[in-house]
């Protein structure tokens, strides 16, 4: 008999995962996103391991779908997607490379590590504008275009941008 | 059997987000300003999102329920235990955030409890709901500061509010029959140790934004225990039109 599952290797699970796109930020993939958890072989079934951005974050369902179809593109058809809480998800496990993808596509990152003392004291932050590097800016809405961000506008070059919060 | 009270004890948590965000999402495309109406939508997505997880672990644990639909959609008016604040009407503005904010103070103060739940699922939804209930919170005060001490107009339209709400506080704090069971066996708060701190907090809060305190008055308000306004049966309507006309659709 031919085995059609195919041998699993735990890289190049990585990498598949690493191609997967953010669906509402494409310039970062979900593994930069830090959704993607873990990745293991437990008697030789693939678990891939996800957590939620926020709660009610409607790309959780889409980025499900879009791991579901990177793997069986590859023939990889033996594997379960799990859902974890717990630790929950923060903006402190971006790397600097993804903060400047980030900011290249026009979106300011995250200014600050969540332990910072501004951010557990919620006091505003300074957030440098992706155009023009000005520190001019100021906030126009908490809520942005989706739950991860809130809206600015920039005093120096007059372009509205969005914030990535730190969370 | 203890599995069966957790389950019921996590729908009671799912009522409170599920009929909060319900009502807020009415005013998705009807905010006053554009802002507003962006932030009203994304506290109910969060909303309704912490409702899932809740939902979803009753499902799991439960004898009756299959899945987290059938929880959110199916069930009759008496089974809700949303304390009855969160299904009052949006009304005007200041109805509507004063509404939230109300809500927020117990909500944070709450999660900050459910954080050292026994029970491991809850402590877990409880960490991760903490983060996005702070964002809600600084709405809705920043707002009762902006609307209590902007124009004559908009500090009497928030001290309406107060007034009106204001009998609907005391059910936030104390516990059900259900919540007492489940705190002596350390999985839910004592609602009764948050009470002194959440006033304090909201009458502080209220001074600073020039509003008056109305006066304590008795109240026989009982959400917890499936007695509702006579607000709930239209927004159950609104809520389950679609599920009880096309059982089982899929979106
Ligand atoms: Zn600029």
């Amino acid at each position: 008999m031919v085995d059609v599952q195919k041998q699993i290797n735990i890289e190049e699970i990585w990498e598949i995962l690493e191609a997967v796109p953010d669906p509402e930020i494409p310039v970062i993939s979900i593994v930069e996103l830090g959704v993607v958890r873990d990745v293991k072989i437990i008697n030789e079934q693939l678990k891939v391991t996800i957590t939620p951005t926020y709660t009610g974050c409607p790309a959780m369902d889409m980025i499900s779908v879009m791991i579901k179809a990177a793997l069986e593109d590859r023939k990889i058809e033996n594997y379960t997607l799990e859902t974890v809480l717990s630790p929950p998800w923060t903006t402190d496990w971006m790397s600097d490379e993804t903060k400047n993808k980030l900011k290249s596509y026009g979106i300011a990152p995250p200014a600050e590590n969540t332990q910072d003392k501004n951010s557990l004291l919620g006091k505003p932050l300074q957030i440098a504008c992706p155009q023009c590097e000005s520190k001019n800016t100021v906030m126009q809405s908490q809520f942005g275009s989706t739950p991860c961000k809130s809206l600015y506008k920039c005093n120096d070059c007059l372009e509205p941008f969005d914030y990535f919060k730190c969370h | 059997m203890l599995k069966q009270k957790i389950s019921a004890y996590s729908i009671l948590l799912g009522d409170q987000s599920l009929i909060l965000g319900q009502r807020l999402g009415e005013l998705c495309g009807h905010g006053p300003i554009l802002e507003v109406d962006i932030a009203m939508t994304n506290i109910a997505l969060d909303l309704l999102g912490q409702a899932r997880l809740y939902y979803q672990l009753a499902a799991e644990l439960s004898d009756t329920y299959e899945d987290e639909d059938q929880i959110a959609f199916l069930r009759r008016e008496k089974d809700y235990n949303n304390c009855v604040l969160v299904e009052m009407p949006n009304g005007d503005f200041g109805d509507t955030i004063v509404r939230q904010y109300l809500f927020d103070v117990y909500h944070l103060m709450f999660l900050n409890q459910l954080k050292e739940s026994n029970e491991k699922r809850l402590k877990a939804i409880a960490e991760k709901s903490i983060k996005e209930v702070r964002y809600h919170l600084n709405f809705s005060g920043d707002w009762i500061l902006r609307l209590g001490k902007g124009t004559e107009v908009s500090n009497q339209k928030i001290q309406k509010a107060v007034d009106t709400l204001w009998p609907y506080t005391k059910e936030l704090v104390q516990s059900s029959e259900l919540e007492t069971e489940m705190h002596g066996f350390g999985i839910a708060p004592n609602l009764a140790d948050l009470e002194d701190e959440y006033y304090r907090q909201v009458k502080s809060k209220f001074a600073e934004a020039e509003i008056k305190l109305p006066e304590d008055k008795w109240s026989q308000i009982q959400g917890k225990k499936g007695l509702h306004s006579e607000h709930f049966g239209y927004l159950l309507s609104d809520l389950q039109y679609l599920q009880r006309s096309y059982p089982n659709s899929k979106w």
